[in-house]
């Protein structure tokens, strides 16, 4: 049953991320590669989770939790700089 | 029993994962694309830690609470990003596909 569920879930994530990349790649401005970017770690995310619980390890949880701050910071660090030309002022 | 609830968890969590990237690679505007990833992100990853959690509690020795960490921290950062993306989008005056107000048009100021 869970089986089942985690590789149906795998497959739907794996091509949101392709969906994500595509988007990426072709983005016509800036502020969509950025929210690209910021989509294709919250896809990451899933990604692990569903990793942690298909190889029942704890250990994908501080990936997740690094990978989230780190996204995070990103993010804010690229809206910065298209809105204010510089990101520390 | 709690098989099923984590199964249905699961399957609700990437499903919505899969339309909030569905929403970005296909609708028209930037305005309109900022919509689905964040929807994405509250409700499918959030319920996504819910079954992991709840899956965790019942295989491992205790309550699992990494999960409740990583929710809190994107349920606090997704619209502090999203409104950020949206000024950045606004600054940069990029197309909308919303027609412009008509008290807003060159001309028609007081």
């Amino acid at each position: 049953m869970i089986e089942l569920a985690l590789n149906i879930a795998l497959t739907l994530v794996g091509l949101a991320t392709a969906l994500t990349f595509w988007r990426l790649l072709r983005g016509p401005s800036a502020p969509d590669r950025i929210l690209a970017l910021d989509t294709l770690y919250i896809n990451t995310i899933a990604l692990l989770v569903l990793l942690g619980i298909v190889l029942g390890n704890n250990i994908y949880f501080e990936a997740a939790l690094l990978i989230a701050l780190m996204g995070f910071v990103g993010t804010i660090a690229l809206c910065k700089y298209l809105l204010r030309g510089d990101i520390i002022e | 029993m709690l098989d099923i609830i984590i199964s249905i968890l699961i399957l609700i969590g990437a499903g919505f994962t899969f339309v909030g990237s569905l929403g970005l690679a296909r609708l028209k505007d930037f305005y309109t694309r900022l919509h689905g990833p964040t929807k994405a992100t509250t409700l499918g990853v959030g319920s996504l830690l819910i079954a992991s959690a709840l899956y965790f509690s019942h295989t491992g020795p205790g309550i699992s609470l990494h999960e409740v960490l990583i929710t809190l921290f994107l349920f606090i950062t997704a619209p502090v990003s999203a409104h950020l993306l949206a000024k950045a989008a606004l600054h940069l005056r990029l197309h909308s596909q919303a027609p412009v107000p008509e008290e807003d048009k060159v001309g028609n100021r007081d």
